[in-house]
């Protein structure tokens, strides 16, 4: 059972990063490459049609989160206090871009708001993918000195840094240099798909100039990828321990390289579809990989006294879990069917479209 | 350790009184909506359904402004309360995990297919995604008072030996005595500031003489909503969840009515008073007796007990603020029957678009039953006071073991900045939405 929540919850979150990962992706986009006015708002409303729906997803996770792994959620949440009181203020501010932008037909307005939007879109990519990088290598359960714990056993505080950023310290903060790098895998990769969602949604004249800039931002990624996993060796020794065990887990990096690869073809592609086809599976595979190679842990524990934070030792009791799974699958059906019918109704290019407005 | 509690009590009264100015009015005004919407089906003027859509753009600003100070909310239960997550999850989740698949999924998807797809659906349609809206925002209101009530007056529920509360009994979370009567409460409250706030739009129409037939039908609706609304909220469902509390909560129950002696022949209302709490009595009283006794068990001279039969552990900790949160919630309620009951009098009489003087004053009306909401709240926040879940955990047993005061103020300190920034935005968002009025659409 406690499997089983963990699988939903993390498709909840990866369905998140796949589709507020879009906006987020547009917004860096727009902070780097839109130099037109008609650019510049397409983009914005690519973006600010659905972020609150796609948002809604976020709550969802945290929600079944909470429910499902109680004390994982104390631990965490309370743990990456700064870090994600940050996030918190970067989605608000980022909003309040979104929704400010349109107000006034007044460039500098306009352009005070298109920052704001570009740079929390920025920041946010970055600080989700150091979240990960944290997820991955493990923080100071209990935090221990010198051997003893200063809480109990599932509780830590992380500072935002360390006084030499290395993930190799004893107590290693929020931002090091490993999570650093895992944050620019996620902010290129969002990138990626942000692009890839502006060509298949607008009819932007920076189109064609974006699959170049998509085809060098997937090089970049692709090197960092390999020096990512390289680092991450010398970090943690055993981290493909669960690939050599359980070999079907493959697919997960197997999802990851194959998005990477279409991508080099990005001109090549028929339809629009396909490339954000495959920056979803670089959000796909390379979330699940991440996963899957720290299970049954969710937060491992780097230090020997206190054990790692797993979906077992944090999980609600199995009558809780066993109701919910019941009202979660009528939920599921019920979501699903909402997700049909939004789509079919608003697909097509965001520019053409007559909203009646 | 006194001042962790502080600022992580301090941090969640303001962000969560903050981003209640929304959903309050959301959820009654889907009500509203809806009628607009139904009206236009039976009726084929087209003046109801472009208020009904110029409401829905209203509508969606303030759900935007509940979705990103919601977030929030649910993320502060790990952050700032972690023990209380860690202990209660099992419990809360269930309600706050239900409230984010059944109702928030659905209010959003349907906003955005009410607002985008009129024609793309036809009016059935879209009268039906008005109608899911409703459902959504009025579902997220009975999911987030079922976890309040099951804090309020928890049930179903089993202690195991490590203190963590884990759910025995599932169907309870929704059968509790506390939670019917706090969700209709709750919900006609919510009515009473969305039909103020229609109303007053249309107060200000007619004043200005602008949008004047449009102003005309605004302010007939909200003048009617508001006035059954504001009844039914004293009566039944008032005096109801009195009732309970009186029931469930003695000592708040003292607490909340003033009553520092305990009389034996019948308590007597408290009209106005200072609470002292140095001498322990009210300074300045006014009060009337025995009504109290009469109001809560129908019996003059039932008595009920004071804060002197209580222990000081047993007590809120804040009881002044708890006391004038009570009586401005009461205040105001009696209030609003009374202004819109004379509204509505004059609107049967036919007089009502040309009473000036009583347009200006329900123009302005429009922030008191904002605080009346809040003030409500606040009578069952700092009533539940000093426990997170009434009786079983001390608020001083939830927070978070491992952030210290200084981070909980540095992120205070974030939130009152950049909810200036928000509110800033809110208002202008808003007045443009009033400034531009319901358009009429040519098909």
């Amino acid at each position: 059972m406690e499997i089983f929540w963990f699988i939903i919850i993390a498709i909840v979150l990866i369905v998140f990063f796949v589709l507020d990962g879009y906006d987020f992706g547009a917004g860096i986009i727009h902070l780097f490459y839109a130099k037109t006015e008609k650019d510049k708002e397409v983009i914005v409303k690519s973006a600010g049609l659905f972020w609150d729906s796609n948002e809604v997803w976020l709550v969802a996770a945290g929600g079944m989160l909470f429910m499902a792994f109680p004390t994982f959620y104390a631990s965490v949440f309370s743990g990456f206090y700064l870090p994600l009181m940050i996030v918190l203020w970067l989605v608000i501010f980022r909003a309040i871009g979104l929704e400010l932008r349109g107000q006034f037909d007044y460039e500098m307005w306009k352009d005070i708001w298109d920052k704001a939007f570009g740079v929390s879109s920025f920041l946010l990519a970055l600080f989700f993918g150091i979240a990960l990088g944290n997820m991955v290598r493990g923080v100071n359960l209990g935090g221990v000195e010198n051997g003893l714990s200063t809480y109990e056993a599932h509780y830590f505080f992380l500072p935002l840094w360390s006084s030499n950023f290395s993930p190799l310290n004893e107590s290693p903060g929020v931002i090091d240099w490993f999570t650093i790098i895992i944050g620019l895998i996620t902010l290129v990769t969002l990138a990626i798909h942000g692009a890839n969602w502006i060509i298949l949604k607008t009819n932007a004249s920076i189109n064609n100039q974006l699959k170049t800039v998509i085809l060098r931002l997937n090089i970049a990624l692709s090197i960092l990828t390999v020096f990512s996993l390289m680092v991450w060796q010398t970090i943690n020794p055993n981290s493909l321990d669960n690939f050599m065990e359980s070999p079907y887990l493959i697919i997960f990096p197997i999802i990851y390289i194959s998005g990477l690869m279409g991508l080099f073809f990005i001109k090549k592609l028929k339809k629009d579809i396909y490339g954000f086809v495959c920056s979803t599976l670089l959000i796909l595979g390379g979330i699940s990989s991440s996963l899957a190679s720290i299970f049954p842990a969710m937060l491992p524990s780097n230090n020997t006294v206190n054990e790692s934070l797993t979906i077992y030792n944090t999980a609600a009791p199995e009558y809780g879990l066993s109701v919910a799974l019941n009202w979660g699958i009528i939920g599921f059906i019920l979501l699903f069917i909402y997700v049909i019918i939004q789509k079919r109704l608003m697909g097509g290019k965001i520019d053409t479209m007559d909203y009646g407005h | 350790m006194e001042d962790m509690i502080f600022y992580d009590r301090l941090q969640f009264a303001f962000t969560i009184t903050f981003h209640y100015i929304f959903p309050q009015l959301t959820m009654g005004l889907s009500l509203i909506i809806v009628y607009f919407k139904g009206k236009y089906l039976i009726k084929k003027v087209e003046r109801y359904n472009d208020i009904a859509k110029f409401l829905m753009r209203i509508f969606a600003v303030n759900f935007t402004m509940g979705v990103i100070t919601g977030i929030p909310m649910e993320f502060q239960f790990g952050t700032n309360w972690a023990k209380f997550s860690e202990l209660t999850g099992s419990i809360i989740g269930q309600t706050l995990a239900m409230e984010g698949l059944f109702s928030f999924f659905l209010e959003s998807s349907f906003l955005a297919l009410f607002i985008f797809g009129e024609k793309l659906m036809g009016q059935k349609l879209h009268f039906l995604t008005g109608f899911l809206v409703f459902l959504g925002s009025w579902g997220s209101g009975w999911f987030i008072l079922a976890t309040n009530a099951w804090m309020q007056h928890p049930v179903g529920y089993e202690i195991l030996d490590n203190g963590k509360f884990v759910l025995e009994n599932f169907s309870s979370l929704f059968s509790n005595p506390w939670l019917l009567p706090a969700f209709l409460h709750n919900q006609f409250a919510s009515v009473v500031t969305s039909s103020f706030v229609v109303a007053s739009i249309g107060a200000f129409y007619i004043l200005r003489n602008k949008n004047l037939e449009y102003g005309k039908l605004l302010l007939k609706t909200g003048v009617v909503f508001g006035l059954v609304s504001s009844i039914l909220l004293a009566f039944p469902t008032g005096d109801w969840n009195a009732k309970n509390v009186a029931k469930y909560q003695p000592a708040s129950f003292a607490a909340m009515e003033g009553i520092f002696e305990t009389e034996e022949a019948g308590a007597e209302i408290i009209l106005i008073g200072q609470p002292n709490m140095v001498e322990k009595k009210l300074d300045n009283k006014i009060a009337v007796p025995n009504i109290l006794s009469f109001l809560t068990y129908q019996k003059w001279d039932k008595q009920i007990p004071g804060m002197d039969k209580f222990s000081p552990e047993e007590l809120p900790d804040n009881i002044p603020a708890l006391y004038y949160s009570y009586h401005i919630m009461v205040g105001l309620g009696t209030i609003f029957i009374g202004i819109m009951g004379l509204a509505g009098f004059f609107l049967w009489r036919r007089k009502l678009f040309d009473m000036k003087p009583l347009l200006w004053f329900i123009m302005f009306l429009v922030p008191f039953p904002y605080i009346a909401n809040i003030t409500g709240w606040y009578v069952a926040e700092l009533g539940r006071q000093p426990y997170l879940v009434y009786g079983l955990l001390k608020t001083s047993e939830g927070i978070s073991p491992t952030v210290s005061s200084g981070n909980t103020l540095f992120t205070l300190l974030g939130f009152v900045a950049i909810y200036l920034l928000l509110g800033l935005l809110f208002l202008i968002l808003v007045g443009k939405t009033i400034h531009q009025g319901p358009k009429h659409q040519t098909h």
